[in-house]
């Protein structure tokens, strides 16, 4: 609850359009894979996180396994993981490229992936190699869809 | 009725734990079919710490140089282990859309186990899944981890069947404990499988519990070992005695 009160607040103050699904929150201006990760592109550059739909599955983050600065990256393959609970989880890339920055704030703070998982709890940056890929992403609507399908299978 | 999903399952005895982790992770990340792996007991003793797992902070990193005790990070997340010939490990390797009424996520996975586990152990103690450990009443028999990639899940949990105590000396109390542990040091915290079942009766019922949820098919530990080629990276590995060192000096 205080989860989306602070979201909304936030998105208020950066002037970010976000509607609440009930339970997770989604961002309109962000795209989104079915492995819940999401990317905000700017130019030929992408931010990287997963979406508070996963953190909020995947319970409290304790460790987040940074990939290396310059690693190439493939669009649906595995760059990284969340340890959580007693699991680690893989994070898949949605788009392809490489990674320029790394966010190191989680070594020492992974649960910013659960405070924060769009603005202080992202995990990468990608140069990417080929914008097309965008196009087989979700927009917000899309995703907000699909979660809520995934939700009500079980 | 539709029919049920085949599992493959190996059954093992003794085999060294970083065998089995590697023959673990390379099955879960390559291969296509749902598998159970069941050893039954480790030779030697070893230290199994999960993928975040810090020496400094779990270990009593001094005896375990002195007394030469292998120490393995694993490729799963969770907690630190000491694992020998009393210890039984059962692992399951699952398509997610084969069992597609468990979202793929740490806490539904695990409420999936609990329930095929309260079938093994029906009408025996107190089983209760608690927090993260499988206990009779409040005290721990069962660890486990899990490793969650995009269509496949493994759950892998050890089991005290039996233990030694001096080797329950190695690790420190964890900072990240479970509510119910109460600050209990390990004897106090952990009991015996052994108090509760034969050893081959857990294993037999294990399997029947299986068969009530997958097709179940017998294959031999030959058939999916890796041939010498093949370039599957591991993650888990064996700490070096300079990098247990390193993390004694902090």
């Amino acid at each position: 609850m205080a989860m989306r009160l602070w979201a909304s607040k936030s998105a208020s103050y950066l002037k970010i359009s976000v509607f609440n699904r009930g339970f997770a929150t989604v961002l309109k201006d962000l795209k989104y894979a079915d492995s819940h990760e999401w990317v905000k592109v700017e130019g030929s550059s992408a931010t990287v996180g997963i979406t508070d739909h996963a953190q909020d599955h995947l319970g409290d983050v304790v460790y987040v396994e940074l990939p290396e600065l310059g690693t190439a990256v493939t669009q649906g393959s595995s760059f990284g993981a969340v340890e959580s609970v007693k699991a680690t989880s893989d994070i898949n890339s949605p788009v392809s490229g490489k990674v320029v920055e790394v966010n190191k704030e989680l070594d020492d703070s992974p649960g910013l992936v659960n405070g924060s998982p769009y603005e202080k709890g992202w995990i990468m940056k990608v140069e990417l190699s080929n914008n097309d890929e965008l196009k087989t992403l979700m927009d917000s609507d899309s995703y907000s869809k699909f979660c809520d399908e995934e939700d009500a299978k079980h | 009725m539709a029919a049920l999903p085949l599992m493959k399952l190996i059954r093992l005895k003794g085999v060294p734990i970083l065998q089995q982790l590697h023959l673990e992770e390379r099955l879960l990340r390559t291969s296509p079919h749902n598998w159970c792996i069941i050893n039954d007991g480790t030779n030697l003793p070893h230290i199994v710490m999960g993928i975040s797992g810090k020496p400094a902070e779990l270990l009593e990193i001094n005896s375990v140089l002195r007394d030469k005790v292998p120490v393995i990070r694993r490729f799963s997340g969770g907690g630190t282990v000491i694992v020998d010939t009393g210890t039984i490990f059962v692992t399951f390797i699952c398509n997610k859309d084969d069992v597609s009424e468990v979202q793929p996520y740490p806490r539904p996975i695990m409420s999936w186990s609990s329930l095929l586990y309260s079938k093994v152990f029906q009408g025996v103690g107190d089983f209760v899944l608690r927090e993260n450990d499988y206990a009779f009443g409040n005290r721990k028999f069962g660890g486990n981890a899990q490793s969650i990639t995009k269509n496949r899940w493994i759950h892998h949990t050890s089991f005290l069947w039996d233990y030694e105590i001096n080797n329950m000396a190695y690790l420190k109390l964890p900072k990240r404990a479970p509510e119910y542990r109460l600050a209990r040091n390990h004897l106090d915290f952990i009991c015996c499988m052994k108090e509760y079942m034969p050893r081959t009766n857990f294993i037999t019922r294990t399997v029947d519990a299986l068969q009530g949820e997958f097709s179940v098919e017998t294959t031999d530990l030959e058939a999916v070992e890796s041939p010498p080629n093949t370039k599957f990276i591991h993650s888990s590995k064996i700490l070096t005695e300079r990098e247990l060192e390193e993390a004694a000096l902090g």
